[in-house]
């Protein structure tokens, strides 16, 4: 088995989406919780924000950062040929 | 095996289900015309706890099985969407269900570092584990670790490391099962934890994994159906919509008021408030001064003391009339009167205690409050660590990612993170609302009504259980105040029917939602902890020809050790379980993490950068705990003020220098180990070889 430089160019596109969604994911659970006491400053529908990124807005983020990543990664498979047959 | 097409599959999978959701739902109907027709409650509580293991024990034996693959991986055909929801009940345990939303109401945003670090640990999952597992495809992460760096030495201490982390968490949901099933039913705590062992069994013993995915699906069902119906049925009561995670905003604003109004002494509550805690400060002060006199005056002020108090009682008994009450209080402080210096200390540091209760209320949507600013941002620092460990932990238990081995392909497996996180999310985004709901109840209603006239749900929980609610009028004003209620956190989801003012029934399935939370867990956790001794330690080390028969029954035999064991130890209630559990997670995170993600990621890493990864991980892990948790008695002074809980902090930096030093400084790993790597990153590659497990 001989991997081409497609090959490669697909593994890099994979690292390059993994690391911006992975700091996406840092940024929302660390930055945003060290700010927390100033974020609670401000106000949105009755909710400070910094409790309410905790409580419920960093984890809307978390879903749709795991499904762009499917869906990503699943059109990158296509597109670079290396997805499964229907029947795997 | 594979006759069906995943899609017919899929499909047939979800007509059943909707079938199953419909009968579910029908029975609980049944059940509330029953209650109206006046079937005592007891009866109730049976009916929905034996209906349901009824129903899991036939999901396991319909799942019964003979085939290698189903019994580990349930022949890889479980669909994304199943999967997801299989994970979500595998995921959220009895801490989850009933625990969580009590812990976000005692310590209001400080809780939440459980809630961002169980759901947030699935982006690690996804982004690093699950589709490059899926591709490998064997049964168990000891295999990944066996076959990525070679040698028995790697799958050795990973089944050591799976079995050490999976014990102690299962240890917690037994716990959790025994709890509910004797409270429900009555039953003895120790007799409880096997009757729900028998429960975990019936679901797992003939199916093994398959017979585990399709119960699990549904005691998801379930779990989440009875975590929804009370806290939304609260909001609308209190007006504010069927969509509380949205609209609780202004309830959680109205809490922040009444936070204020009660810690002002200005105000006639607060001033009401003031008045409990001045009893308590008093309370407090008279026990250190005992403590004092008893550290100059030794034995001779204690004899003293119970002097006092004998002639107290004389006194009483002379008086004309003669008040029995007050005797017979005045002689019960003599009998209970601590016997010896030692027994003294303890009982009046214990009454010192009482100054906690006089403290004011925490602001709930408040981060890291501290006494001054260096303890505040002490506690933002173990508010992050516990985060990261817990996420990096979720990332690295057995029990989850052994269920991405399931589903039909690497494309299935992305989604089924996907699916997974969407199923704990529609939990975990609830449980902080359920949370600010309540305590706008406590806050609101009960605070100001008088002791004559409680709440039906408040008299019957402190009747019930005093660990869960107490509630006395200390201050003698007939007026209920918050200083004189102390909540355990368990209250809250138990309760929640009651304060919304739903039926019994609703009680009933929420009982009923919490073992089928804790039993799904247990279920994961025991086959884990089972097959990892039977296929890796057994088939693969040291009998590589034995029959399939025999590695079944060598399986489930284990299954069943295992399984006694867990309920023996669990029923001799060991420690804190909140301490067990996330000792579980930084096991998890400092053992297994660097090792799989540099098997992934790094191509150089080998054997002993493993070895040398997953014991430097392990060791400062379990070396941090051992120093500075209080049970063991080392009281060692902490780290950068960081609390052994979070011990993976310093556990995880070592696993991954572990693995970096050992790999370079040996040789890189031959090119069959390189070809496995690229086998993984790639979901399908010509001329590809194949890990397919058998």
């Amino acid at each position: 088995m001989q991997l081409t430089a497609k090959h490669h160019e697909y593994w890099n596109r994979n690292l390059i989406i993994t690391s911006v969604l992975l700091a996406l994911w840092f940024v929302v659970t660390f930055v945003m919780g060290y700010f927390a006491r100033e974020l609670n400053s401000i106000t949105i529908l009755g909710f400070p924000l910094g409790f309410y990124m905790s409580a419920q807005g960093s984890l809307i983020i978390y879903v749709v950062i795991i499904w762009y990543y499917a869906h990503y990664m699943n059109n990158l498979d296509q597109e670079y040929g290396v997805h499964e047959g229907e029947e795997d | 095996m594979a006759t069906q097409s995943t899609a017919a599959f899929t499909k047939q999978l979800t007509k059943y289900y909707s079938f199953y959701t419909g009968g579910f739902i029908a029975f609980v109907i049944v059940v509330g015309i029953l209650e109206q027709m006046g079937v005592p409650n007891k009866i109730l509580g049976y009916m929905f706890l034996g209906a349901t293991i009824l129903l899991y024990a036939g999901i396991g034996f319909m799942s019964k099985t003979a085939e290698v693959s189903e019994y580990y991986v349930a022949g890889r055909r479980v669909p994304a969407f199943f999967n997801g929801m299989a994970t979500g009940a595998d995921w959220m345990s009895a801490a989850s269900f009933i625990g969580m939303a009590g812990t976000l109401y005692l310590s209001g945003y400080d809780g939440l570092a459980f809630v961002l670090g169980w759901t947030g640990g699935y982006c690690l999952v996804a982004l690093f584990l699950a589709p490059y597992l899926r591709k490998f495809g064997q049964f168990t992460i000891p295999d990944f670790l066996g076959a990525r760096f070679g040698g028995h030495i790697p799958r050795l201490i990973g089944v050591i490391a799976a079995i050490v982390c999976s014990f102690t968490y299962v240890i917690a949901q037994i716990y959790g099962v025994g709890l509910i099933t004797s409270r429900f039913t009555g039953l003895e705590f120790e007799i409880g934890v096997f009757v729900g062992l028998a429960g975990i069994l019936v679901c797992s013993f003939l199916g093994g994994m398959k017979a585990v995915t399709w119960t699990q699906v549904a005691q998801y069902i379930i779990l989440i159906v009875a975590y929804m119906i009370p806290v939304v049925w609260l909001s609308v009561m209190h007006g504010y919509g069927p969509v509380p995670q949205v609209a609780y905003g202004y309830a959680l604003q109205k809490v922040t008021e009444r936070e204020k109004v009660l810690n002002d002494k200005a105000t006639p509550d607060g001033a009401r408030e003031e008045s409990v805690r001045q009893i308590f400060r008093d309370r407090a002060a008279a026990a250190d001064a005992k403590l004092k006199s008893l550290e100059t005056g030794g034995a001779g002020f204690l004899a003293e003391e119970k002097k006092k108090l004998e002639d107290k009682v004389a006194a009483l008994k002379a008086a004309e009339p003669q008040d029995a009450k007050a005797v017979a209080a005045a002689e019960k402080a003599v009998k209970d009167f601590p016997a010896d210096a030692a027994k003294a200390k303890e009982q009046w540091t214990k009454d010192k205690g009482v100054s906690a209760r006089a403290a004011p209320i925490k602001p709930h949507a408040t981060p890291f409050q501290g006494k001054d600013e260096k303890a505040s941002d002490i506690a933002r620092k173990n508010f992050l660590c516990l985060i990261l460990c817990l996420m990096v932990g979720t990332a690295a238990l057995p029990h989850i990612l052994m269920r991405y081995y399931t589903t039909p392909s690497v494309k299935d497996a992305r989604q089924s993170v996907f699916w997974s996180l969407f199923f704990i999310f529609l939990l975990y985004f609830t449980a902080p609302c359920l949370a600010v709901l309540a305590k706008f109840d406590v806050y609101t209603v009960l605070v100001g009504s008088k002791f004559a006239e409680l709440p039906a749900w408040v008299s019957a929980w402190a009747t019930v259980d005093k660990t869960l609610m107490n509630i006395s009028d200390i201050n003698g004003d007939g007026i209920v105040q918050l200083a004189e209620i102390v909540i355990g956190g368990d209250l809250i989801v138990l309760a929640t029917p009651e304060i919304a003012k739903l039926p019994y029934v609703i009680s009933g399935l929420v009982a009923a939602g919490g073992l089928a939370a804790a039993l799904s867990t247990a279920d994961g956790l025991l086959l884990t902890i089972a097959n990892a001794m039977s296929h890796d330690l057994y088939y693969k080390m040291i009998d590589p020809n034995a029959p399939t028969t025999r590695r079944l029954a060598v399986s489930k035999g284990l299954l069943l050790v295992v399984a006694v064991i867990a309920a023996y130890v669990t029923s001799m209630k060991p420690g804190d379980i909140l301490f067990l559990v996330g000792a579980a997670f930084s096991l998890a995170a400092s053992g297994f993490f660097p090792a799989l993600v540099c098997g992934v990621f790094w191509r150089r890493a080998n054997r002993l950068g493993a070895i040398l990864g997953m014991l430097a991980g392990l060791g400062i892990c379990m070396y941090y705990m051992y120093m500075t948790y209080p049970f063991f008695g080392v009281k060692a002074p902490l780290w950068w003020d960081i609390n052994p809980i979070s011990a993976g902090i310093f556990g995880i930096p070592a696993g991954f220098i572990g693995v970096i030093v050992g790999s370079l400084i040996s040789a890189p790993p031959s090119k069959e180990v390189q070809e496995l790597v690229d086998h993984v990153r790639y979901p399908s590659l010509e001329g590809d070889i194949s890990t397919v497990g058998t």
